[in-house]
């Protein structure tokens, strides 16, 4: 109860000060003067006792910062899809094939991004988009696995979000998929570690107030992957995952676990119907 | 060669006759700072874009130095008139002593 009841203080601390401009502003995302962004949309069904609206973490950040994303040149997180591309015309493995020689242009992969993490009836689990290009790369290829959100498999997934911008975010979380689903709602509502902290905590009761120095958004990852000027790179969501867990002093769990990948399919489940923005760019 | 350096640059295809163009310099590099340090303690050596320069037309437009603490993939943005047409050469010099090179060419008229 005395840790509660600390927490509820922490919190009450964290809302104080928010009332400084921390909130989403109302500006429009449209990228290279050409894809109009879905950034706020009405909260999908089973969202909607806890809010009304959901919105890109895009409208959290300053104007330097959305600008960059505004603008493919600007954005360096299409080196990394540049990357991905060269990595997508490449023969690895022993059959000798690049992702081209089955699926041609990486354009004919546009939409696939905003259905995943998606049920894999073959394999009876869900898969991530990372998970299902292993699965090319090891049954296909005869190419070895990559590591979870590390280089090429960051880049590729980046090179997949850019050919889906624009289009919205639609998650299945019914049928076979709903067990997973459960056991992510399950993960954000729990609360970890010594700060004692749910994803809930700061993501849903606190979003638009500031954590000491940051802005708190809705933890959308529409977004994702995410070119973070803090360590100049792409970041995939189970490695922010795994920052955010350790923010609130718990053992985290791996990238690429089941935990992390049930928690991926329900927070992109949270942003049904926003759209595909990746690589985006985030403080 | 440092590995996946690559330049870039995004600049207008034509202008008026003495317009301020805006010119976009980017190129993929890692700039190690030469202050870190590796897992067993030695020094990693500085590998960085020390220099980049763009002329238009055999005249200098910029000349800059670059340091340490210039960030990973530097970006460079700057402005230029063009009273003629012709061809922007953009230069990058590597403490390697790789030099890299793009160019674009103007119309104007």
């Amino acid at each position: 109860m005395k840790m509660k009841a600390a927490t509820a203080a922490l919190i009450a601390l964290m809302a104080a000060p928010a009332m400084v401009a921390a909130g989403a502003d109302d500006d429009t995302l449209i990228i290279n003067e050409e894809i109009t962004m879905t950034t706020k949309a009405p909260a999908p069904a089973h969202l909607s006792d806890a809010l009304d609206e959901v919105m890109s973490g895009w409208h959290f950040r300053s104007d330097g910062t959305q600008a960059m994303q505004m603008d493919d040149f600007d954005n360096p997180g299409m080196i990394g899809v540049e990357a991905g591309l060269e990595a997508w015309n490449t023969a690895e493995g022993s059959e000798g094939k690049s992702c081209a020689s089955c699926h041609g242009d990486a354009e004919s992969m546009a939409g696939i991004k905003a259905v995943y993490p998606k049920y894999n009836a073959e394999a009876g689990e869900v898969r991530t988009l990372q998970m299902q290009m292993n699965a090319c790369r090891t049954e296909r290829m005869g190419a070895e696995a990559w590591k979870y959100d590390k280089g090429d498999a960051i880049n590729m997934e980046a090179l997949l979000a850019s050919v889906s911008r624009g289009m919205p975010v639609n998650v299945a979380i019914d049928g076979p998929a709903a067990a997973t689903w459960e056991m992510g709602k399950e993960l954000y509502y729990t609360r970890t570690g010594q700060l004692d902290l749910s994803c809930a905590s700061c993501h849903e009761q606190n979003y638009g107030n500031m954590i000491r120095a940051d802005h708190l958004s809705q933890g959308q990852i529409n977004g994702f992957p995410v070119y973070r000027l803090k360590n100049t790179k792409l970041n995939g969501v189970h490695s922010r995952f795994k920052g955010c867990v350790r923010d609130t002093r718990a053992a985290t769990y791996k990238p690429g676990s089941a935990e992390f990948v049930a928690l991926e399919l329900y927070v992109a489940s949270r942003g049904n119907g926003l759209s595909v923005e990746g690589p985006s760019v985030r403080n | 060669m440092a590995d996946g350096v690559k330049p870039r640059v995004k600049a207008p295809k034509k202008a008026a006759a003495g317009e301020v163009v805006t010119l976009k310099t980017l190129i993929s590099h890692k700039m190690e700072s030469g202050q870190r340090k590796d897992k067993q303690g030695n020094k990693i050596p500085r590998s960085i874009i020390n220099r980049f320069t763009c002329d238009f037309n055999g005249a200098n437009v910029i000349d800059a130095t670059l340091e340490a603490a210039i960030s990973t993939n530097p970006y460079i943005e700057f402005e230029a008139v063009v009273n003629e047409s012709g061809e922007f050469k953009f230069t990058w010099y590597d403490d390697d002593g790789s030099v890299y090179e793009d160019s674009k060419s103007i119309k104007v008229g």
